[in-house]
């Protein structure tokens, strides 16, 4: 057998790290360049609806309203109209790209690589949180034009959005594992996002709410996160900070906890 | 040093199928290995298992001495895959479904990018790097799959099916391909449909069915075991009745197509010569059947007769 270069082995990088990040590096990208590809689908559907929300809710009815908590109405309900853009991208981000590669079987690519689970679900997220972003970006551009946007506490700010888009872009991680068809991946966003998200406190105070409502809504994650989120904006909540902190973690660390242990079982994707 | 040893396998499905029973397997360093056997054998589920896309349900697997279970990223570093069916993402371009199964690998930018380009030209789809994967016809697409598993250059290349629905130019293409590599000294794995692929291409063989290995050898032996061989004569003129050519055993299809066995001990001169004795001329010949065809059908039947 004559010594050919196979001889010498496969080309990857020596050092696990460095090999660690090339791959993180191109799922990262990959994801990066598939939402910037489909911007019309991706990016601009939210920047649409905002613009609405702050036409209808803000100018139209908004001034009708009067002030809540203190602050004009427009101005109330841009941190939760932020948000609400920042969970459902980063949400739908990463359920339509694993389903995708689940259903065309280009996820086998991954599989059969050295890639270990937790950089395949890092990649993944991280490409969530990316398109997350770059619309709560974008949403908070469009608020600027509308209303006397500031930030009041800008740590608080960023960190709760990433916090956030982490934490649902792990959502749509799950379901993604979970779906089995293209319908399977609407679901979760109508009937349990929406909801939760509307009743979490984006259009109004909770105080407002009559028992037992107030305190219903205090199960909802999604309250904790706008609120915390208004913080960071305009300086109020209805909820403690560090509460509030403390909620979004322990969330974050059961569902990707929960993430890891599909990855490795290889519910539905290893038969 | 082997590439592939595979101890005591078994695999049984959530629906209860039993599709590998206690396969034990060795693949050596450098070799062209063919695995063989008819379709739902087992083959794609012992491939699936050493490639990480099925999980095993007992048993041992290794390769280059990593064992899957304790160094799973370590087997997985070593193997590149061309998998039976297409399994891209259709909308990305030729050159990055290459460069970013590199990534995943972990393969360096710049290197990956100097071999992507050495395979794509290799295999004559650099002038379509830039196309997206839906627009490329079957063939190459079945040839970026080759291109996509030698990325990160592995050194073992299991290629399931690799020429299934190619046209003859282009599998011949392919396998002039493979035989360097293997040159180069990549063990391959193969498993085909088309038998005269692995008589051909392949030194070891071995054929499973119902999830067990029925033989492992290798091919010239395989061949040597076949005792008779049929050929089919296509005669000028006709032939009235059949004629006594003595010791051959002939069996006569029509007016000038005339099937003669021939024995090991017999040979083609010997038939001639009797069949010009008897005044018969003989415009075209060829063998009825694949030899390697109809070994593997006799073992397959053999293992089966076996289990019943």
């Amino acid at each position: 057998m004559s010594q050919g270069i196979h001889d010498r082995g496969p080309l990857i990088d020596r050092n696990r790290w460095r090999r660690y990040l090339i791959t993180f590096s191109t799922l990262f990208s990959k994801e990066v360049t598939r939402f910037s590809r489909i911007w019309v689908q991706t990016i601009l559907p939210s920047a649409i609806t905002t613009t609405l929300y702050f036409v209808i809710f803000g100018r139209l009815i908004g001034d009708r309203i009067g002030p809540m908590e203190g602050l004009p109405y427009i101005d109330f309900i841009v941190p939760g109209l932020v948000l609400m853009a920042v969970i459902t991208n980063a949400y739908s981000n990463v359920v339509s790209s694993f389903y995708s590669s689940k259903f065309s079987r280009y996820i086998e690519e991954l599989l059969v690589s050295p890639a270990p689970n937790w950089i395949i679900l890092a990649g993944y997220v991280a490409g969530g949180v990316a398109r997350g972003l770059t619309v709560g970006i974008v949403v908070m551009i469009v608020a600027a034009l509308f209303t006397s946007f500031s930030i009041h506490d800008v740590g608080v700010t960023l960190l709760i959005l990433l916090l956030t888009a982490i934490l649902f872009a792990l959502g749509g991680f799950i379901n993604a594992v979970y779906a089995n068809s293209f319908d399977d991946i609407s679901i979760v966003p109508t009937f349990v996002l929406a909801p939760l998200t509307y009743l979490g406190g984006v259009f109004y105070s909770i105080d407002l709410l009559p028992q037992p409502w107030q305190t219903l809504s205090l199960a909802n994650p999604i309250l904790y996160m706008i609120n915390a989120f208004r913080y960071g904006l305009l300086g109020v909540s209805d909820i403690p900070l560090n509460f509030a902190f403390f909620i979004i973690v322990l969330f974050i660390a059961a569902l990707g906890y929960y993430s890891l242990s599909l990855l490795r079982r290889g519910i539905g994707i290893k038969q | 040093m082997s590439a592939l040893s595979v101890h005591q396998l078994s695999k049984t499905y959530a629906n209860g199928l039993q599709a590998l029973k206690d396969v034990d397997l060795t693949v050596d360093a450098g070799d062209f290995f063919a695995l063989l056997g008819p379709n739902g054998a087992g083959k794609s589920t012992l491939i699936g298992i050493v490639t990480s896309l099925v999980r095993k349900s007992s048993g041992r697997v290794e390769v280059f001495g990593h064992d899957l279970d304790r160094e799973p990223e370590a087997v997985r570093a070593n193997i590149g895959v061309v998998p039976q069916e297409f399994n891209f993402n259709l909308f990305l371009p030729v050159i990055e479904v290459v460069l970013n199964q590199a990534g995943y690998f972990g393969v360096p930018r710049r290197e990956a990018r100097s071999r992507a380009e050495m395979l794509l030209r290799k295999l004559d789809l650099w002038d379509r790097r830039e196309s997206e994967m839906r627009r490329l016809s079957g063939g190459m697409k079945r040839r970026l799959m080759i291109a996509r598993a030698l990325v990160q250059r592995p050194r073992l290349v299991i290629l399931d099916e690799p020429t299934a629905g190619v046209d003859i130019e282009i599998r011949r293409s392919m396998w002039g391909f493979m035989r360097e590599i293997n040159a180069e000294g990549t063990t391959i794995i193969l498993t085909t449909h088309y038998l005269e692929e692995a008589e051909s291409l392949c030194r070891h063989i071995a054929i499973i069915d119902h999830g067990q290995i029925q033989s492992r050898t290798d091919i010239a032996t395989l061949l040597s075991e076949l005792d008779t061989e049929t050929f089919v004569l296509n005669l000028k003129g006709r032939l009235r009745e059949l004629p006594q050519l003595g010791g051959f055993v002939l069996e006569q299809i029509d007016e000038s197509t005339l099937e003669v066995q021939i024995s090991r001990e017999q040979t083609i001169n010997g038939l001639f010569e009797a069949l010009s004795r008897n005044g018969i001329e003989v415009l075209s010949l060829r063998n009825k059947q694949n030899r390697l065809e109809k070994l593997f059908l006799d073992r397959v039947e053999a293992g089966r007769e076996v289990t019943a």
